[in-house]
């Protein structure tokens, strides 16, 4: 097995760092919100997670035309690390979400468009999962998962524009806003860019979890080979 | 509704503080996981080529 390459070992530095900074700017140079108070500080992780949420499906979705057009098993690991950790950041989302909502619209919970469409697309992407550990067969495996994660990619703009689609209680923060949404806001210029500072940073977490993911992915299908060569 | 007739910020912090629990949480969770897969697949790569070593 490889040993760990600098360049990823430089990557685990800067972004640890920018989480540091990230995580400073939001505690102690975003400005209070006047009327939500401190939990409003949840928003700007709170998008942040579900921008690599969606990015992790749809770099599973574009790996998986790549599989189906190359046969290559390097996309297929790639596909499942993708999807894996968009998954654990759409779940993040999802649940700060549901935090934020309850001081906010006075529930845990409401059967709202956006909030809808995104635990239908979670839920989506657990199937992906159960789908894949029901299949032996690598190849097969790897056949259905990038079908899969092409069709499944469907959810993923249904979620981001079922906010600007449907009549929904959920704020739009990119675009147009709907000043009459509960627990809408217009961000001053500091809170932008503690926000912006987060999606990038963010975005730099995804980068640097795809790569260790990757790393697994194929040490796994080593052992994977091994075991089918000695029928274990 | 009726914090906007109020006059500061809602006292909203405990809903602040269990949202970063849950964010920091999961994403140590999945790091934690990483590692444990990680180290599970290095030791069975290794009882399996030392199998395969044997066999030759």
């Amino acid at each position: 097995m490889a040993s760990k390459p600098v360049a990823l070992k430089i990557l685990d530095i800067i972004t640890i760092l920018l989480l540091l900074v990230a995580t400073g700017l939001v505690f102690f140079f975003a400005p209070l919100e006047r009327v939500m108070g401190l939990v409003q500080k949840v928003f700007y992780f709170h998008v942040a997670a579900g921008w690599v949420g969606m990015l992790g499906f749809l770099v599973a979705a574009m790996v998986g035309g790549i599989y189906l057009a190359r046969g290559e098993r390097k996309w297929d690991i790639v596909g499942l690390a993708s999807v894996e950790i968009g998954m654990a950041f759409a779940f993040i989302n999802v649940v700060t979400g549901s935090i934020w909502a309850r001081p906010i619209w006075n529930t845990w919970w409401t059967w709202d468009p956006r909030l809808t469409t995104a635990t239908i697309m979670l839920l989506i992407y657990a199937a992906y999962l159960m789908l894949r550990s029901g299949i032996e067969d690598p190849d097969r495996r790897a056949r259905f998962g990038a079908v899969y994660a092409i069709v499944g990619f469907i959810s993923v703009p249904l979620t981001f524009f079922s906010a600007r689609l449907f009549r929904t209680i959920h704020p739009v923060v990119i675009g147009t806003n709907q000043p009459g949404a509960e627990g809408a806001f217009d961000m001053t210029a500091d809170m932008r860019l503690v926000f912006f500072f987060s999606l990038f940073t963010f975005s730099v977490i995804f980068v640097d979890l795809l790569w260790h993911r990757i790393r697994l992915g194929q040490l796994q299908d080593q052992v994977e080979q091994l075991k089918l060569k000695f029928n274990v | 509704m009726l914090f906007f007739l109020q006059e500061g910020p809602a006292q909203t912090g405990n809903y602040m503080i269990a949202g970063y629990v849950v964010i920091f949480g999961v994403m140590a969770l999945y790091l934690v996981s990483l590692i444990v897969r990680r180290r599970n697949s290095i030791q069975d790569l290794e009882t399996l080529q030392s199998l395969e070593e044997k066999e030759k």
